[in-house]
């Protein structure tokens, strides 16, 4: 087998505050291929979004490593693409300079900003490259923002909940343009999410997490191909199962997280 | 049927802010003025003019300017209202300068000569127009180095403050501090240490700008969310790229308030500068014009400072405008 692009060894992050000490991250292992789709799902505050950011390189482990193509995480980097889960636009860039950003903070925009048209066409929002962020709905902005990650050409994009504060209708589109954009770049992702659903319409393979301090307590793998049918017979088993499993994975029945 | 209604109210709109004017300069024209006030013509720009002429002349340009107005304003509903909206002011305004003529100077009814009539503030102007002209200029010459050198120093100052913990440990409280003190206190200081009074009150204009440009710059480069560099850093931006591209057009908006703010600041600077020791200036021009009780004259420089004044504001809203043109429509 080939080596995996990502893969996190033993990731413990513990906040220390003057009283208390949490332990949010426990023996954190994961091992993600080129190309996967993973979605982490969990309740709120197990810690999704901490393991996010450390692959991200915006934040560090106490102990264990995370390896990007066998090569340790230490910062920040255009190849860990970042979706934030809102108010990560610039709202003094119209779109078209929000997406490209990247090009500029990497100063390659002159060689490469004849791409910027090819993104806006991928994310359907001609006729809106010279509207400012305020101006877009959430669910444009959330496309702007997997836009602007994907010029800069990742190895992996990780995505913090980007549908969380969309309504149902723009989540199912969106999730429509993510399996699209996946198709045609080929590009790893790791979305973190309460929505099983929407996990299970996704990934490859799904990392259920339990809270205090957050671990991993199952991974699941999903072979279906795309598109899938949200009432063919094996999806709503699959679904079936990984509720019961949520369910036990969480101790605080939270309605929140049942859907 | 309702469009035709709104238009022949829009017509009686300009008809009526044209009629206050026309109607002060008909009463300058007509009555004739009591015996012992003589205005003598001078020379303007090459015509021979008495006060009253050149008085009614204004009057006569003021009405067409808002003629135009109204013809241009005709073609957009918006400013079609804002015109409308304006009418009542401007006809009583009209209506103000027709008795001030009367009492000031046909009448002769307020003390004299402290309260001139419009013609007798006309006189400064048609008398010693190069004269109020070379003073504005001065004014405007310290105006605009004073507040320049204010507002580039105030934003370096704020974004190093903001930016660096280091700076802001040890400017900070020096700003604060300086930032309560009237820029004039520093008068003689400033005489003594700058090689002449010209770059004296352009000193004291800076210093006036700069700790609230400073202070407003640093605060919106501090206020900046985290989670917008962590965009800048996921990106691929370094720290240059976080400051310039990411601090800086967040602090915009709060920059822009320190200008327009300390502009008011500026003005007042200049002026007190001025009046304490400057060889020209229109507060020059006013001491001057005082020590000969020539009130007429310091009316003359007060008209011309408001107008500078409106234009520099206006000049700076423009800007203001097209810089955070990306804010239009957000409500806060
Ligand atoms: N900067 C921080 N300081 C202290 N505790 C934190 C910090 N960030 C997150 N936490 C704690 O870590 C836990 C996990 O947070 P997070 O990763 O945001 O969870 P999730 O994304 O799964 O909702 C939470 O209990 C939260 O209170
Ligand atoms: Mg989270």
């Amino acid at each position: 087998m080939s080596e995996p692009l990502l893969k996190i060894e033993n990731v413990n992050r513990i906040y220390e505050d003057k009283e208390t000490t949490t332990q949010v991250l426990h023996d954190i292992n994961l091992e993600v291929r080129r190309g996967e789709f993973i979605s982490i799902i969990g309740s709120s505050g197990c810690g999704k979004t901490t393991l996010l950011r450390l692959i991200a390189g915006l934040d560090r482990p106490q102990s264990g490593t995370l390896f990007l193509e066998g090569e340790k995480i230490t910062g920040t980097s255009p190849k860990r693409g970042y979706v934030f889960q809102q108010g990560g636009l610039f709202e003094w860039l119209t779109v078209e300079q929000n997406i490209a950003a990247g090009l500029k903070a990497r100063h390659i925009y002159r060689e490469k900003k004849h791409r910027i048209p090819e993104f806006i066409e991928m994310i359907g929002l001609q006729g809106f490259e010279k509207v400012y962020p305020h101006q877009i709905s959430g669910g444009m902005a959330q496309r702007v923002a997997i836009a602007r990650t994907l010029i800069n050409d990742p190895e992996l994009i990780l995505l913090d909940e980007p549908m969380g504060a969309l309504d149902n209708f723009t989540r199912a589109d969106l999730q429509d343009k993510i399996l699209e954009i996946r198709k045609k770049h080929n590009t790893t992702m790791i979305l973190v999410t309460h929505d099983i659903d929407e996990a299970l319409y996704l990934s490859d393979r799904i990392v259920i997490m339990t809270p205090r301090p957050g671990c991993i307590r199952e991974v699941i793998d999903v072979d279906m191909y795309h598109p899938r049918n949200r009432n063919g017979h094996d999806y709503v088993h699959l679904r079936k199962k990984l509720l019961e499993k949520f369910h036990m994975a969480s101790e605080v029945k939270d309605p929140e997280y049942m859907i | 049927m309702k469009s035709e209604k709104k238009n022949g109210t829009y017509f009686l709109s300009v008809l009526m802010t044209i009629l206050g004017f026309l109607l002060a300069a008909f009463l300058n024209a007509a009555v004739p003025q009591k015996a012992d006030v003589v205005f003598k013509p001078h020379e303007i720009f090459g015509i021979t003019t008495d006060s009253n002429t050149a008085y009614r002349f204004v009057l006569v340009l003021l009405s067409l300017y808002y003629l135009i107005l109204g013809i241009v304003s005709a073609r957009s509903e918006e400013k079609k209202n804002k015109y409308i909206h304006a009418t009542k002011f401007r006809f009583v305004m009209g209506l103000l300068l027709f008795l001030w003529d009367l009492l000031g100077t046909k009448l002769q009814a307020l003390p004299q000569p402290f309260f001139p009539g419009p013609a007798g503030i006309m006189e400064a102007f048609v008398a010693e127009s190069d004269y109020i002209l070379e003073n504005t200029l001065y004014s405007l010459r310290l105006y605009i180095c004073g507040f320049f050198i204010g507002v580039v120093t105030g934003i370096l100052t704020g974004i190093l403050v903001g930016w660096f913990p280091k700076v802001r440990y040890w400017l900070s409280p020096i700003m604060n501090v300086l930032g309560v003190i009237p820029a004039v206190a520093w008068m003689p200081f400033a005489l003594t240490i700058m090689p002449n009074p010209f770059s004296a009150a352009v000193f004291l204009i800076a210093v006036s700008v700069w700790g609230l440009v400073a202070t407003l710059t640093a605060t919106g480069v501090q206020s900046t969310p985290k989670t917008q560099f962590e965009a800048g850093r996921v990106l691929g931006g370094n720290e240059r790229y976080l400051v310039f591209h990411v601090a800086i057009p967040h602090a915009l908006p709060q920059i822009f308030t320190g200008i327009t703010t300390s502009n008011g600041y500026a003005f007042t600077t200049l002026v007190m500068a001025e009046m304490m020791g400057q060889p020209g200036g229109l507060g020059y021009y006013i001491n001057a014009s005082k020590v000969w009780s020539a009130y007429y004259k310091v009316f003359a420089a007060i008209i011309v400072m408001a107008i500078l004044f409106s234009v520099i504001t206006h000049l700076i809203e423009l800007l203001q405008k097209r810089v955070l043109r990306w804010q239009e429509g957000v409500v806060k």
